[in-house]
């Protein structure tokens, strides 16, 4: 269970936001909402502890997760605005490497099986340079089938994707809260999944 | 550890799909290094005299040239922060991207210098302490450069401020690199230069990863 009380973040000069209270329990889902450059990419990078707060404490399961360290951060999954897939690399490498980085083995078939669910069949031995915004992005999600986390932090999941990759992904988030999964996003888009929580930036 | 291994196959992997970036620093030693005999003319005496200043000099500013993108393309498409986030500590994955750049920049260095030293007119054994006193000192350079890459990273003309960072910091290194081969030459024996050199680089595997991280961990804040 992740928990987040009195969250303060300052950009520069700037308070983006003061006093957030957050909780999401397992099979739950926050849907982190707010004008552009009101501090949701910020709020999601407190979460997952690449910045620090201002003010306030993030718990998971009660101990703090400055304290809890490499515990936390094995738990947990992050996706980003940028890709950290890298442009040279196959879609294969690429996946490969990201379970390497989480310190685990990723058999071939799992690696394949997870490219092939997101419509990436034929692909897999493509340079990622020569695939559209779309289908980066859909490498980038295929982790969320590699990677076994039971958090995932999602930093506008939807975005360059089409509608049948929506649906794909929708069902996955679905799927992994059903299984006690938790999980924070944001996105500009309703959310076509069920039992979520909205927070108002 | 498997982690580790596998940054550096990536590294390794990504400098074989660009080769350019690993090429120029190869190509601007062995040209820089070419020039002096020709521009000095065929004085055999001056040669040997001149030829481990040029040899290190010209391996220092090799060096220089890639350094910036040590952190960069990671900074940018975000491995990076999945770097900060694995559970592999930090500190280690660190470790395996400076041993990546060594294997792409100082290594090169190390294997050509011997070639590039005979038309410096210097002998087998001269040859022998310069290898190895650039076989020592390139890893530091590469553990100094990574301190100054990741605390210039995401900067704007981050390029001349990691050159007024890091030169300075190279002097060691090219004073004690450099030393040795003129110290054999000379008859003294490289030996006090080498341990130096070698002492500088135990404390620089000891400190240059875990300064690295605490400054690539402030570029992301």
């Amino acid at each position: 269970m992740l928990t987040a009380h009195g969250l303060t973040c300052v950009r520069g000069e700037r308070r983006l936001f003061a006093g957030i209270d957050l909780a999401v329990g397992p099979g739950e889902w926050l849907h982190v909402r707010g004008e552009n450059g009101a501090g949701k990419t910020s709020l999601l990078r407190l979460l997952v502890g690449l910045m620090h707060p201002a003010a306030g404490e993030i718990r998971w399961d009660g101990a703090a997760v400055g304290e809890l360290g490499d515990e936390y951060r094995r738990q947990m999954l992050f996706l980003g605005h940028h890709g950290a897939v890298k442009e040279e690399l196959t879609t294969l490498e690429n996946l490969h490497f990201a379970a390497a980085l989480d310190g685990a083995e990723l058999p071939e078939r799992e690696a394949l099986a997870a490219l092939h669910r997101f419509g990436l069949r034929g692909r897999e031995e493509l340079p990622v340079r020569f695939l559209s915004a779309g289908q980066k992005r859909r490498v980038l999600l295929a982790r969320l089938v590699t990677r076994k986390a039971r958090l995932w932090v999602l930093d506008e999941p939807f975005t360059a994707l089409d509608v049948k990759a929506v649906d794909m992904l929708s069902a996955l988030i679905g799927e992994h809260l059903g299984g006690g999964g938790m999980a924070v996003l944001t996105s500009h888009q309703a959310m076509p999944i069920a039992g979520g929580r909205v927070l108002q930036l | 550890m498997n982690a580790i291994f596998a940054i550096i196959r990536r590294d390794l992997l990504l400098a074989m799909r660009r080769k350019s970036e690993v090429l120029t620093a190869v190509f601007f030693f062995v040209i820089v290094v070419s020039l002096f005999p020709l521009g000095i003319g065929p004085e055999p005496a001056l040669l040997r005299k001149i030829a481990p200043g040029v040899l290190w000099v010209a391996a220092l500013l090799a060096t220089m040239l890639g350094l910036q993108r040590m952190f960069a393309p990671d900074h940018h498409d975000g491995t990076l922060e999945q770097m900060v986030l694995s559970p592999t500590p930090l500190g280690l994955l660190v470790g395996g991207k400076i041993a990546a750049h060594w294997l792409l920049s100082g290594l090169p260095l190390v294997l050509l210098a011997p070639v590039l030293g005979l038309q410096f007119g210097l002998d087998a054994d001269a040859l022998g302490v310069l290898m190895l006193a650039l076989l020592l000192g390139t890893p530091l350079l590469s553990l100094i450069g990574a301190i100054g890459a990741a605390l210039t990273l995401g900067l704007r003309g981050g390029g001349v401020l990691l050159s007024l960072l890091v030169l300075p910091l190279y002097v060691p290194a090219l004073i004690f690199g450099a030393g040795a081969v003129e110290a054999h030459i000379s008859g003294l024996g490289a030996a006090g230069h080498l341990s130096l050199l070698a002492a500088l680089l135990a404390l620089a595997v000891f400190f240059a990863p875990w300064a690295t991280t605490a400054a690539l961990r402030i570029a992301l804040e």
